[in-house]
């Protein structure tokens, strides 16, 4: 087992886990000493003693109905429930890892075949199959073990078959078949280690059912017979005596239960611990709203006139443990009345975080919008709660997504989620705004509407998905269309009438859009202003005709380069060299100085400001004289 | 949606005809001559001679089953000679009783692990989550048979609240409210841990869920939270949550064996733990295999009810 250093720490850091553990380690203490314990015959009777309360007559837990002292006979039984669970345990996971191994690697029929099997006995229900195998050998403490252990195998060899069935068409099990290894040492070898980790996780969290189930058994008289007691026959014996001396079950009861919740305790923080991917809930569910926290902000003044939306100063953050990672550090633009304006950058830019905090639909964990205002309509939205929010997602300012097999839901048809964006506005009947959405998809060119609102977002093309999204988008005719590079998923065939059907829509209803693309072919075509954004913030900013014919910023030059040209199959598409800073250590100064070919001593100094050029054309650069030559 | 329906259907005779193979192997593993143990204290030469010709006890192992099966499929299950009646009466009348706690449990967990788990979930690390968890984690470790006991000490006999065992009062009662004043402690107790298990798995379930992009569509929709939370996340989460439910069937079948001893209920369970003590082995064998084939019954309809959630599943 690959159990990394630290692994014991982890586990103690783990409080719930680490009590388990002081538990059941004080437990198996107390069955392990049993013998040396200062204790009384547990099979010692005395009738005079008979059902004595606890601390009576030297009894710590009092007597049973022979008088017979109950804590001499608790430590002893649990010495035997451990003893069988674990035993049964054992014997589960050897057997049960065996036919999961083999199957998994000899794979075809065999697999088939033990799979089947494996699958009949999970058709029972898993107690009734032990009851049955007692019934046909007998009651017996001995027969309840080979029982539990027998109905627990299928859980290991499914979980290890699954396991070593990935592991098998990996290039070290390969290489070792080709080295000439028999089959039975490359599984005992190779296999084996890769698959202990998962072998120990199924046994500790089956382990406590088994010590569960076999009690249980015990309990029914099934399993340990008198003179042997485990904790399950003396709860048995004692719910005879359940209205005169509740103490004589309930105290066995109390012990099965403490065992199995330290155990289950420990094997949770076990299997966190050797398999983090399995860890419910480390992965938070993101708030309703992108969580605020300004410290200072300028004070609230009016836009210009004709502006749709006016963001200053913008700034996300994500906070991942100790790491911060600066977003959006800062960005401002204004997106007038009827405009496109392009957004545009590499993936991890910053720009489809910036769109998204625009209404708190940045994911909180781990997003915070740290700074910056967003004034839509003479407010600032950052100051909006929930209700305000709402009012205005879908309805006023409209998303558009990337990929539309994964942000449509996929249980619902098409039509009831364009219905549904109009009823969360409007307070029409579903039947209305069905026929709304019938129409809305009509208007975006889907051919036969009426059909294609009832089918489901897998039965459409990726064309159609999207189509369906913006469609969803224009459903209560907003002022502003947000599109987060709603053609990427697409082929570019598809692409382009896609853009086509946008932009004509767009023009119709008057609506501003704010575009986001990686891609400079797409905003020469679609956009009026373009904004370029590197490392969380916006490096250049003019209208798209003067930003691509006379780019500023280095960065701008190199992403209009990697864009080719119809015509010019000449043209050399230049690559940038090197990677994008990572986030949570951005560098000092200008973030693209470190892959800039300009770069000079000053770049890395101090913080560059956006500069108006003339004309309103901004670029943060404080070398565009030497870039221009 | 039918044709999916009977596609089961024809997919369930396999595994009903693989269940009959399992039971009839165990049963013939037992050790000795197969008619005495059968008869016990029955075993007169005369009954022996009689179940060897009525069972073919004395033919080869596979005409042995095929025999078996033969009076399996014209519900002929042998006759219990301890309680000297055939053993499918005897079967039927019990999981009546059975399909009733059995059933009650189901819906009693589903409902109760459904709604812990979406508060859980919606409320992570908040106190409600902490305290449904480890509500769960005490419910998932909890020996039913010995809360069965606290219930009854704590309900029937400190409170007197509500009866302490049997599915009827023996004088007067009969009505439905008399049988849920009988049903409300066991079908409880049976509860807890499926209860624990599906509460668990809605939780995980719901956060995967609403990390979804299409949970991110629905609120720049404008969608109201309730509606996001309850009609689009829970939706997803039911899908996946549907055929635990349906194994959790076969937990509270199983468990039903404890909890009708603990609380006297006239169920199946009681019978088979008695059969066993009694070594009435076709009266085992009838209880065993009736179980095993209604839980086969609730998987299928766990089946069906996934396919009507998820229109994915149908193409």
């Amino acid at each position: 087992m690959s159990a990394r250093p630290g692994s014991w720490k982890l586990l103690l850091n783990n409080r719930l886990a680490a009590i388990g553990l002081g538990v059941l380690a004080l437990t198996l203490l107390c069955a392990l000493a049993a013998p040396i314990l200062p204790l009384m015959q547990p099979d010692a009777t005395a009738l005079a003693d008979r059902l004595m309360r606890p601390f009576e007559g030297g009894h710590v837990l009092g007597t049973d109905h022979l008088g017979r002292d109950l804590l001499s006979r608790l430590i002893w039984g649990t010495r035997v429930s451990i003893a069988v669970g674990v035993s049964a345990t054992l014997i589960a996971a050897v057997f049960g890892s065996a036919i999961g191994l083999i199957a998994g690697y000899a794979g075809g029929r065999t697999d088939n075949w033990l799979m089947r099997g494996i699958d009949m006995l999970m058709a029972f229900p898993y107690i009734l199959l032990a009851l049955a195998i007692v019934a046909v050998l007998g009651p017996g403490l001995l027969n309840a073990l080979y029982a539990i252990a027998l109905v627990n195998i299928p859980f290991f060899a499914r979980n290890i078959r699954g396991v070593t069935l990935g592991l098998s068409r990996r290039d070290f099990i390969d290489a070792a078949r080709l080295s000439g290894k028999g089959h039975v040492r490359i599984l005992l070898t190779e296999v084996l280690p890769n698959v202990l980790p998962i072998i120990v996780i199924t046994m500790s969290t089956t382990v406590g059912w088994m010590i569960l189930e076999t009690a249980g058994l015990s309990f029914l008289g099934l399993g340990a017979q008198p003179p042997q007691a485990d904790l399950g026959s003396m709860l048995g014996e004692g719910r005879k005596l359940l209205f005169n001396a509740p103490h004589v079950s309930l105290v066995p009861g109390l012990m099965i239960f403490i065992l199995v919740m330290s155990i289950n305790l420990l094997g949770d923080g076990v299997r966190d611990i050797l398999d983090p991917r399995l860890k419910s809930g480390v992965l938070s569910r993101p708030a309703a709203s992108t969580k605020v926290e300004r410290q200072d902000t300028s004070p609230l003044t009016p836009g210009p006139a004709g502006t749709a939306l006016d963001v200053r100063d913008l700034a996300t953050e994500f906070r991942l443990g100790p790491e911060v990672y600066k977003a959006v550090g800062g960005v401002s633009f204004q997106l007038n009345e009827r405009e496109c304006l392009g957004l545009v950058g590499e993936s991890g830019s910053g720009k489809s975080v910036t769109a998204l905090s625009l209404l708190g639909l940045a994911p909180t964990p781990p997003g915070t919008i740290t700074g910056g205002r967003v004034i839509y309509d003479g407010r600032d939205l950052l100051e909006a709660n929930l209700g305000e929010l709402r009012h205005l997602r879908g309805n006023r300012i409209a998303y558009i997504f990337q990929d539309p097999l994964s942000t449509l839901h996929p249980l619902f048809s098409v039509g009831d989620q364009i219905a549904e964006a109009v009823r969360a506005h409007h307070p029409v009947s579903y039947r209305e705004a069905w026929a709304k959405a019938v129409r809305l998809l009509d208007m975006v060119r889907i051919p036969n509407a009426e059909n294609r609102a009832r089918a489901y977002p897998h039965q459409l093309s990726g064309g159609m998905r999207q189509r369906v999204g913006i469609a969803m988008a224009l459903a209560n005719d907003a002022d502003i269309l947000i599109a987060d590079e709603p053609t990427t998923a697409l082929d570019v065939t598809v692409q382009a009438e896609v853009l086509k059907l946008l932009n004509h829509l767009r023009a119709d209803k008057q609506a501003a859009l704010l575009f986001i693309t990686h891609d400079f072919g797409v905003v020469s075509e679609l956009c009026d202003r373009v904004a370029v954004m590197y490392a969380g913030r916006i490096v250049e900013m003019g209208t798209t005709r003067e930003v691509l014919e006379s780019p500023a910023h280095p960065y701008t030059r190199k992403l209009i380069a990697c864009v080719p040209v119809l015509g010019q199959p000449d043209r050399r598409l230049d690559t940038i060299e090197g990677l994008p800073p990572t986030m949570n250590r951005l560098p000092a100064g200008c973030a693209f100085a470190p892959r800039c070919p300009h770069v000079a001593d000053s770049c890395t100094k101090g913080d560059m400001r956006l500069e108006d050029m003339g004309g309103g054309h901004l670029v943060r650069c404080i070398r565009t004289q030497e870039v221009a030559a | 949606m039918s044709g999916y329906i009977v596609k089961r259907l024809i997919a369930m005779v396999p595994v009903l005809f693989g269940l009959t193979v399992i039971v009839f192997t165990i049963m013939a593993l037992i050790p000795g001559d197969p008619a005495l143990a059968i008869l016990g204290s029955y075993g007169t030469a005369e009954n022996i001679a009689k179940l060897n010709r009525d069972l073919g006890l004395d033919k080869p192992l596979i005409q042995q089953y095929l025999i078996w099966l033969g009076n399996l499929l014209s519900g002929d299950l042998g006759r219990s000679y301890t309680l000297n009646r055939p053993v499918l009466d005897e079967v039927l009348e019990r999981f009546h009783a059975t399909l009733i706690l059995a059933g009650v449990s189901l819906v009693l967990c589903s409902l109760f692990g459904l709604l812990a788990g979406i508060v859980s979930a919606v409320r992570q690390f908040g106190w409600a989550d902490r305290v449904i968890t480890f509500l769960v984690l005490i419910g998932i470790s909890m020996p039913s048979f010995w809360l069965g006991l606290l219930l009854i000490l704590g309900f029937a006999v400190n409170l007197k609240w509500l009866p302490a065992s049997g599915m009827y009062a023996i004088y007067g009662g009969g009505d439905i409210a008399d049988l849920l004043s009988h049903l409300l402690l066991p079908s409880v107790t049976l509860a807890v841990v499926a209860t624990g298990v599906i509460a668990r798995l809605t939780r995980a379930s719901m956060l995967e869920v609403l990390r979804q992009d299409y949970i991110r569509t629905a609120r720049a929709k404008g969608v109201s939270e309730r509606r996001v939370i309850y009609r689009h996340a829970f939706k997803a989460a039911l899908v996946s949550v549907i055929p635990v439910i349906g194994i959790q069937a076969g937990l509270v079948l199983g468990g039903a064996v404890y909890i009708e001893t603990v609380f006297q209920w006239p169920g199946i369970g009681r019978m088979l733990v008695k059969a066993i003590s009694t070594r009435d082995i076709l009266l085992v064998q009838g209880g065993v295999l009736v179980v095993a084939a209604s839980y086969v019954v609730f998987n299928l309809i766990a089946d069906v009810v996934q396919h009507l959630l998820d229109p994915r599943l149908k193409s």
